[in-house]
């Protein structure tokens, strides 16, 4: 994910030259390649977090499009207030990429991981939350963000991702994106868990149950109305993510359900409100955690 | 303003009346009737506490008619009592919380130099506000960059929220300081408008700090150097006692 995005951006700043680059001193083997082609428009802050978003902010309120690039936590919790009012209040175009979605930093430990980050950033009036779930949603977010009014936050999972999509999806900010029709349940994924998701609706056909597959890259704004068609289907809506329970996107999607005040089987498969205080990969420490266990 | 709508922070409003009087009537290339013009100078009001100051400055300068300042923190009002650059033209950055303007500034000039814009950036904080860790992740950065177009100016009235700057956090060096990272530094009398636009004027090769010594409350007898001026308003005979100081007719 991490190599698409820097391909776009490179791309992008060939003919648009407000195109920024900002990193707090992250970007090893990814950024060197935009830095090269465009030194004037790249900068190391150090590692300063809090700045990087402040002088982000400065350079968009002077008309640049600026991608602060870093580890999840750091470009968006260690300077939550920069955002918070550098981007947010004052509705920058600054787009925080972060790379790390979830567990991918898996062994390195919990400081490393990102189980809060759609929380805290969906609470942000005038945020946009994307969580692109394989490389072609990457692409097509990415191309879109050079357009878009306002701040961005990108949640990146790591390298080396499978693409599910073929390059005829449609893809937008902003929109759901059904992977694969069924009738009998409905799995919403978003972020670095679509491609899990598509192995369960794998597995449930074999059992004779035809799923839906929806990929919801953007938990802010949330799809309302792609979510009010699956109500109205009264079949049962499951959610898959990997992040905390709390704030994410079955929470995104909990209040669409509560606010339909329609009944609909519901359930959330998200991380249990705990941190991680296991040592081991990504996909060892989704078993642990129990993300990878299909409802029957 | 402030005894109006009964808000806080008349003193710290007080301590820097002269800077943003010498800044937008004497050194800053700036046009109200184009405040967005493209290479204007840009000022930052860091301790965004300080907005009555800096709403009076702009109104007498001609950037919004001076009754919009009868509507400072007030229900339906126009200007809040912390920076919001949508609530009239000429403010440049939102502000509230401290320790975030000199990176909004050095962002801004970083954008200036990129584009070979000649407008200036000058970003004004409170010595209080150097407490704040942020401050100096974008002093080290300024200096590294040797931005030629970015001025800070340090208003050291030696109060902060809850105490002498020099006992909370010992700052009596903060010349050294600014100094000790690279920036080139000035101290000025933040009162006296000679010395402030003498300072101003020196030519800089990288990024230019003023540390202009100020007294909280300047220029009203019972305010001057008081921290409870950080807090309360004046009620309506201080109100008239304070303006009539401040007329030169008491």
């Amino acid at each position: 994910m991490r190599t698409t995005f820097v391909n776009c951006l490179i791309d992008r700043a060939k003919i648009d030259n407000r195109i920024f680059v900002i990193t707090p001193d992250m970007g090893f083997s990814v950024l060197e390649k935009f830095k090269e082609q465009f030194p004037q428009r790249f900068l190391n802050v150090g590692i300063a977090e809090q700045n990087a978003i402040g002088v982000a902010a400065g350079l968009a309120l002077s008309g640049k499009i600026v991608y602060v690039y870093s580890i999840i936590p750091f470009v968006t919790m260690r300077c939550f207030e920069q955002v918070r009012i550098d981007l947010a209040y004052m509705n920058t175009n600054v787009r925080l990429v972060g790379v790390g979605a979830g567990l991918a930093y898996g062994p390195a430990g919990a400081t490393h991981h990102a189980i809060e980050d759609i929380a805290i950033m969906r609470a942000l009036p005038n945020m946009t939350v994307c969580c692109p779930g394989d490389p072609v949603e990457v692409r097509a977010l990415i191309n879109q963000s050079f357009a878009h009014k306002g701040p961005i936050y990108f949640r990146l999972n790591k390298n080396g991702e499978t693409c599910i999509h073929d390059d005829s999806a449609r893809i937008e900010i902003g929109k759901a994106i059904t992977v694969k029709e069924g009738k009998d349940i409905a799995l919403i994924t978003t972020s670095n868990m679509l491609e899990q998701g598509l192995h369960w609706v794998k597995e449930w056909s074999l059992q004779g149950k035809q799923a839906a597959l929806i990929s919801m890259p953007t938990v802010k704004p949330i799809d309302t109305d792609a979510i009010l068609q699956l109500i109205n289907r009264n079949i049962p809506i499951i959610t898959l993510e990997e992040h905390n329970m709390i704030g994410g996107l079955g929470s995104a999607v909990a209040e669409v359900i509560a606010d339909a005040g329609k009944a609909v089987v519901f359930k959330r498969i998200a991380i249990q409100d705990v941190y991680s205080h296991l040592v081991g990969s990504q996909q060892l420490l989704r078993s642990k955690l129990g993300l990878d266990r299909r409802p029957i | 303003m402030t005894h109006r709508s009964k808000s806080s922070h008349v003193g710290s409003c007080l301590s820097i009346c002269e800077i943003l009087y010498c800044l937008y009537f004497k050194v800053m290339n700036i046009d109200p009737h184009d405040p967005h013009k493209i290479d204007r100078d840009k000022f930052i009001l860091s301790k965004g506490h300080g907005s009555a100051a800096l709403y009076a400055t702009l109104a007498e300068r001609g950037f919004f008619p001076k009754d919009k300042l009868e509507g400072f923190y007030m229900d339906h009002g126009t200007l809040p009592g912390h920076l919001d650059m949508q609530a009239v033209d000429g403010i440049e950055a939102s502000a509230g919380s401290l320790g975030h303007g000199l990176s909004l500034g050095l962002g801004m000039a970083i954008a200036n130099k990129c584009d070979s814009n000649p407008g200036r950036i000058f970003v004004l904080l409170g010595d209080g506000e150097c407490n704040e860790g942020s401050v100096w992740e974008a002093v080290m950065l300024a200096a590294t960059l040797r931005l030629q177009n970015l001025t800070a100016i340090v208003d050291m009235n030696g109060l902060q929220g809850f105490g002498r700057t020099c006992e909370v956090i010992d700052q009596t060096n903060m010349t050294e300081r600014w100094a000790a990272f690279g920036w080139e530094v000035h101290e000025a009398d933040g009162h006296d408008m000679g010395q402030l636009e003498k300072v101003f004027g020196f030519h800089q090769k990288g990024p230019k700090a003023i540390i202009a010594k100020t007294v909280k409350g300047k220029g009203v007898c019972f305010m001057e150097d008081r921290l409870e001026w950080h807090y309360k308003s004046p009620n309506d005979e201080q109100c008239e006692s304070a303006l009539r100081e401040l007329d030169g007719k008491s």
